[in-house]
């Protein structure tokens, strides 16, 4: 006998699960942590972003805590402000891709088997794009926008969503409770609504955790590389670029922003995979 | 061996080889229809967001010209999709050469570059991933999963720096930061160039592909027939390199395949990082030229990539799957040698 718990509260477990795991309360202390930077960085900063304080590429001193970068801003000044695009932009990518991501998937599920058939196999053309390489078209043809590039982000995250969603839907459909919903000839909404999107939580916040770490990589790989945000703007992955030439010289424009960026997709990571492991266990569980 | 060869007379995979592989036609067409869209979704067309501020009308009739522009949209989709599958991408649109030209030697250096990478990263993931399995929970186990949870978290580029702070700059100076790779000669011709981009690839792709690797020997291993070559007093050494090792394989083949493709988008980002020669240094500097025809030749190419590694991946996977090898086959033919095949695992 299936023994159905509510998802509420298999929800609830599942989350105090995550967090007994070591890795997963390391994980959230680095999120919380760069989060609490990036939006109240700016407050901290000495300096604006954009003002002159000494001569390019200056060691740390007693006033500059990381040094001047390239053009003679200081780096710590910089750093502290240029967390919130980053992590702003990826967040609302994140939100959007696997937004649409799950309702093509819960969608496609739901749906009679040919037109099931018919998104899966248009789904599976966009997959073939390298997401990095469908952003390039897109900015090529566009030009650079930071609403666009993240659109496109999450954009590019839809598809590879849906297919994990669907796959996942899939199988609750097959179960008895849906065919009981089907049976006494509920609307396909309502089954979407309340029988397939509480069912499917799980798979869809680990693909949650996953997209935003893709994200991060994302937006900042296109700032990285002069496509995203433009000078003077203060950004993690701007900085990275601006200061890689004199990374031999001043390496603390380049070392502070990428270790915020790492340390962040890390900790995400960390949760993601901690949570990933606490959902297989209950669904071993569940089985055996 | 011989069961093999008469397999392969029976034509059965041939016959799924060949399916599939006309199922990938109509995507690839798609692919190019995909790619020909980008340029007519742009506001205006393609001529003035070329010329933008620069703009004269002479100039933006020459561009129309050379892009075909006047015609119906059916027929310029058809005389470019013709000429890009025969590898024809036109002119790029500053005129001087040809797409095809400017791409040739960089096609070969990235593949190069991919082919070095995927050389060490396929090996040593299975090493990794069957080695942690092995010693599940040990120390081994612990390490490399941590180890492989970081690396995967992080985006290339940062692995690419951190590969050049770490190996060329400031640390150690033993390899080059910027590859020296001279325009017409090939990445062979300067190997120490090539450390750097392969290895920040090499880590990129040997987290995934060693996890998946790991967790499918470890289902393997728990296995009943494991279990059963063990009873019969096999030493573990057989056990695992004869009968674990080849059952595990299969299901990663299809994370190869999608790693390799991933390869192809990832060298974009890792070829800027080093200034190597190939051609994600072509897409990020045409991408900011907005040199349409040579980003479209790009992109058409690397997803028809993708396209092609999924077919190789789901032969791979028929071909080292004996169940299937046997299901695919009985199709068109039940004689005995596949009951046979079936018996032997």
């Amino acid at each position: 006998m299936e023994k159905k718990m509510k998802p509420k509260s298999q929800f609830r477990t599942l989350v105090a699960l995550t967090f007994k795991q070591g890795y997963a309360r390391l994980g959230g202390a680095i999120v919380l942590g760069i989060l609490f930077l990036a939006i109240f960085g700016p407050f901290f900063a000495p300096y604006t972003f954009d003002e002159f304080v000494d001569v390019p590429n200056a060691p740390r001193s007693d006033t500059l805590m990381l040094g001047a970068d390239y053009f003679g801003r200081d780096v710590y000044s910089r750093f502290l402000s240029g967390g919130r695009s980053i992590i702003g932009l990826s967040f609302i990518s994140t939100v959007l891709g696997v937004g649409l991501g799950l309702l093509i998937g819960l969608f496609a599920a739901s749906a009679k088997k040919r037109t099931d058939g018919l998104i899966m196999r248009a789904n599976d053309i966009l997959l073939a794009f390298p997401q990095i390489v469908f952003v390039l078209l897109v900015v090529s043809g566009f030009g650079t926008s930071i609403f666009l590039i993240a659109v496109t982000v999450g954009f590019t995250h839809a598809p590879r969503t849906a297919r994990i969603i669907r796959a996942a839907a899939a199988e609750v459909m097959e179960r008895d409770f849906i065919k009981a919903a089907i049976a006494v000839g509920e609307k396909r909404q309502r089954i979407i609504i309340s029988e397939l999107l509480p069912n499917v939580t799980s798979p869809l916040l680990v693909e949650f955790g996953l997209r935003m770490t893709y994200s991060i990589g994302l937006v900042a790989a296109v700032s990285f590389l002069g496509l995203g945000l433009q000078p003077p703007a203060a950004d993690w992955g701007l900085m990275i670029n601006e200061n890689r030439g004199s990374l031999t010289v001043q390496p603390w424009g380049v070392l502070a922003p990428i270790a915020a960026i790492a340390l962040f997709t890390i900790g995400v990571n960390f949760i993601t995979d901690s949570f990933a492991k606490a959902a297989i266990g209950i669904d071993r569980k569940g089985k055996e | 061996m011989s069961k093999i060869r008469d397999f392969f007379n029976q034509g059965g995979l041939l016959l799924f080889a060949l399916g599939r592989i006309l199922a990938g036609i109509p995507i690839i067409i798609a692919l190019t229809v995909l790619v020909f869209m980008a340029t007519q979704a742009l506001p205006g067309d393609a001529a003035v967001s070329y010329l933008a501020n620069t703009a004269t009308p002479e100039r933006l009739a020459a561009i129309r010209e050379q892009l075909n522009l006047d015609d119906p949209l059916w027929v310029q989709y058809f005389s470019w999709a013709s000429d890009a599958l025969r590898l024809d991408f036109g002119m790029t649109l500053t005129g001087e050469t040809s797409v095809s030209a400017i791409l040739g030697e960089r096609i070969q250096n990235t593949l190069i570059l991919m082919a070095s990478s995927g050389i060490v990263a396929i090996p040593l993931s299975i090493l990794i991933g069957t080695y942690a399995a092995v010693r599940r929970g040990k120390i081994f186990d612990n390490v490399s999963s941590l180890v492989t949870l970081v690396l995967a978290s992080l985006p290339e580029f940062v692995v690419a720096i951190f590969v050049v702070f770490l190996l060329a700059t400031n640390i150690f100076q033993i390899f080059p930061a910027i590859s020296f790779v001279e325009p017409g000669t090939l990445a062979w011709a300067d190997p120490m160039s090539l450390v750097l981009p392969s290895l920040t690839l090499i880590l990129a792709v040997t987290p995934y592909v060693s996890r998946i690797m790991r967790g499918s020997m470890i289902e393997v291993m728990e296995s009943e027939y494991i279990q059963m070559a063990r009873l019969k007093g096999l030493s573990e050494r057989t056990v695992i390199l004869r009968h674990a090792l080849p059952n595990a394989i299969a299901p990663t083949i299809q994370v190869i395949a999608l790693q390799l493709a991933w390869l192809a988008g990832g060298v974009v980002v890792v070829e800027a990082v080093f200034a190597y020669p190939g051609i994600g240094t072509v897409m990020i500097d045409s991408v900011k030229a907005r040199d349409l025809p040579i980003v479209q030749a790009i992109t058409l190419m690397i997803a028809a990539l993708y396209v092609v590694l999924n077919i190789l991946a789901d032969i791979g996977t028929i071909l080292s799957t004996p169940r299937l090898r046997t299901k695919h086959a009985r199709k068109n033919d039940k004689s005995d040698v596949f009951a046979a095949m079936d018996g032997d695992q």
